[in-house]
């Protein structure tokens, strides 16, 4: 049971997380899309690509149970490929309710939060940035060591998310990385790999 | 009185100077985490899962079971300051607490709420240590078929009580299935899903599936939709409270956790609910009910009382049973099973030092935390000026830390975006994390339940309904299934032209 009928949500106003009202339609937002072209549809109806995987997480589960050779010694009645079987077809089942609740107007409420604006539309830059930043600090992270590739990790994502204090940023990029790696390195025994730096050092 | 023996040798291991550290650091960085922004506290213990890797389990429990209770008290504090709470826990302290706050009453409000966290995790743990031994010796005789009703109990009440959608829900829980089979069959060592990679064979990391989901997932999700402009606290003074406040506050706070303990023990009850809902008793019986909504101090007592007291509920059902009722409780048994501890009935006998320890540890953190918040509340406000991008570039670095010192492969940082990414995909399309979470810690251990069960009957189903306990837990799960229904019922029963609404109402929770 959701608590929001009577909940009294309005000081809290847009902000207050996990606000999420029922998947009923939103009549507004439907109207103003109808004359649009089937593009507008589709991006009305982009949670149709949520069932669409859904569909596919499915057909892969069950794909790979049915794959399994069983002839290795199964103990007991209940085999390894039971719940694949159970969990695949239970995909399917949910892709093709879920579909139709979003074809009957159903909305996956999306996520709300402190921080969040949901207001304004998806900045994909700063997300493509920072998984670029990412991938690329996992790339670095063997050849140079935790301490480089970590303060290029923070650094790149404090970049990416907006900050530009050149001087600044870099010197708490490396100070967190640094004092990361000896905690975890020396204090925690959790062993991360030094790289060249510590070589020198 | 035997527990209070084994209480009094927990605080002897709660005592210890390490000990006594670890407890001192979870609240810190509990209050802090609970101050920040887009942090919560299970985002925090799934960060710090990596520590498991070189901390005792004692050790580690106090730290967390201190991030948890600390979040709590942390949590409000943003939400009467800034009106924007720091945990969902908190959304109802921001009701009265806002308003009071902008009325020139903020060290009152923050007084309020630390004292009702202090009374309602104290009410709270003390319920704990009376309880959890008697539900652990019930519960001790409890075998295979058991423990999957349980874990079926916490599958359905995740999916069905909690967000907006069953489907959602349920879509949800079937991913973190997925990711629990990846790797090589505990029972047959058959592969699954693993597409020939030797890397796959050793299964996704519980660990980098709740760092992934959690904060990878919400720092890119932020990072989609990060608010240019933060609001400014209100700026205030030492907490106190004078004596007509207190005559005001010492009912909600002995009130509040009468109602949140339960609902912490329950599945998927967590603090949301509880709060609310005593939020709503303290308006009814409040003498000063015309004041509720601009700023009544006891709508910030009760419900904070209530929000800590559920977490000692929570740890109830973790320890007793090994059932997480809470994103944290789920990222705690994580930590558990990194440890290769099961927690259940047997934790109680088999790791007396660690429970016990546990627990003194809560009644030391409890103090520790009123002497953090009460005198210092206005420095943890100060937390509030951290620049975003820092704050969510130093999300994503913890998370990779964590991620690689799993095993130190760069491969597990790339899985982790991958995580990550789906889980930005499920806060974008309304797809609650926590079922998924759930399903991947449980998931493996439930087919494992099913399959002895199964086992031990010779593969008749009737081997899984042969308990009396089994048999109440499906009773409990055919009434959380069937309760839309009902709700629909007792709707059409009463007839009138309310009926379609309060259907579409009840369906959807």
């Amino acid at each position: 049971m959701t608590t929001e009928p009577t909940g009294p949500t309005g000081p809290i106003g847009p902000t207050g997380p996990k606000e999420t009202p029922g998947s009923a339609a939103q009549p507004g937002s439907d109207a103003a899309q109808q004359g649009n072209a089937p593009l507008g549809w589709l991006r009305e109806h982009s949670e149709l690509g949520v069932c669409v995987l859904l569909f596919g997480l499915g057909v892969l589960v069950l794909t790979d149970a049915f794959t399994m050779s069983v002839d290795i010694a199964q103990r007991g009645p209940v085999g390894p490929r039971t719940v694949p079987f159970v969990i695949g077809g239970l995909f399917l089942l949910i892709s093709v309710l879920l579909a139709g609740d979003v074809l009957r107007g159903g909305r996956g409420e999306a996520e709300g939060g402190e921080d969040v604006d949901l207001d304004e539309p998806a900045d994909w830059r700063t997300v493509l940035l920072l998984t670029g930043v990412f991938l690329g600090a996992a790339v670095l992270i063997g050849p140079l060591g935790f301490p480089i590739a970590g303060a290029l990790l923070f650094w790149g994502s404090a970049y990416a998310l907006g900050s530009r204090h050149h001087g600044r940023d870099p010197l708490i990029a490396a100070g967190i990385s640094l004092a990361t790696y000896f905690v975890f390195d020396n204090l925690l025994g959790v062993p991360l790999p030094g790289g060249p730096l510590m070589g020198v050092l | 009185m035997d527990s209070l023996n084994s209480l009094i040798d927990g605080f002897g291991t709660a005592l210890t100077p390490m000990n006594l550290l670890w407890a001192a650091i979870g609240v810190l960085l509990g209050t802090a985490i609970g101050v920040l922004p887009g942090i919560g506290p299970a985002m925090a213990v799934a960060l710090l899962l990596p520590v498991t890797y070189g901390l005792d389990p004692t050790g580690a429990f106090i730290m967390f079971a201190g991030i948890y209770y600390g979040a709590m008290f942390g949590g409000s504090t943003t939400s009467i300051l800034l009106n924007t709470p720091g945990e969902s826990a908190a959304v109802v302290a921001a009701i009265e607490g806002n308003p009071m706050a902008k009325g020139g009453r903020g060290a009152q409000a923050l007084a309020a709420a630390a004292i009702g966290h202090f009374a309602g995790g104290m009410i709270g743990t003390i319920l704990l240590v009376v309880l959890a031994p008697t539900v652990a010796s019930l519960a001790i005789g409890i075998g295979a078929p058991d423990y999957f009703a349980i874990m079926v109990l916490a599958f359905i009440a995740v999916t069905s009580v909690l967000g907006a959608s069953r489907i959602r829900g349920i879509a949800s829980l079937l991913i973190g299935l997925t990711v629990g089979l990846v790797g090589l069959d505990q029972m047959t060592g058959q592969q699954r899903l693993t597409f020939g990679s030797l890397h796959l064979a050793d299964g996704v990391d519980v660990v980098i599936v709740a760092v992934g989901l959690f904060a990878i997932g919400e720092a890119l999700w932020v990072a989609a939709h990060l608010r240019r402009s933060t609001g400014k606290p209100i700026p205030v003074g030492r907490p106190w409270l004078g004596r007509a406040d207190l005559k005001r506050t010492w009912k909600p706070w002995l009130r509040g956790p009468v109602i949140g303990f339960p609902f912490g023990a329950i599945p998927a009850g967590g603090a949301e609910i509880p709060t609310f809902l005593s939020y709503v008793t303290e308006k009814r019986l409040s003498k000063h009910r015309d004041q509720f909504g601009k700023g009544a101090i006891e709508g910030v007592a009760g419900p904070e009382a209530a929000a800590s007291a559920s977490a000692a509920g929570t740890l109830v059902s973790m320890l007793t049973l090994g059932l997480p009722t809470t994103a944290v409780a789920a990222v705690m048994l994580a930590a558990f099973q990194q440890y290769g501890i099961q927690p259940g009935p047997l934790l109680f006998e088999r790791e007396p030092e660690l429970v016990w320890g546990l627990i003194a540890s809560l009644f030391v953190g409890m103090v520790l935390l009123l002497a953090l918040n009460l005198p210092l509340a206005p420095v943890w406000a100060k937390l509030l000026r951290i620049p975003r991008p820092y704050l969510y570039a130093g999300i994503l670095f913890f998370a990779a830390v964590g991620a690689y010192a799993v095993g130190g492969e760069s491969l597990d940082l790339v899985i982790l975006l991958i995580i990550g990414l789906i889980g930005f995909g499920m806060r974008r399309y309304g797809l609650p994390v926590l079922p998924a979470v759930i399903g991947v810690i449980l998931g493996p251990a439930a087919e494992q339940q099913l399959r002895r069960a199964l086992q031990i009957s010779d593969g008749s189903v009737s081997g899984l309904v042969n308990t009396p306990f089994s048999i109440t837990v499906y009773a409990i799960v055919a009434l959380i299934v069937a309760w839309p229904l009902i709700g629909r019922l007792i709707v059409r029963l009463r007839g009138g032209r309310k009926t379609a609404e309060g259907s579409r109402t009840v369906g959807g929770g």
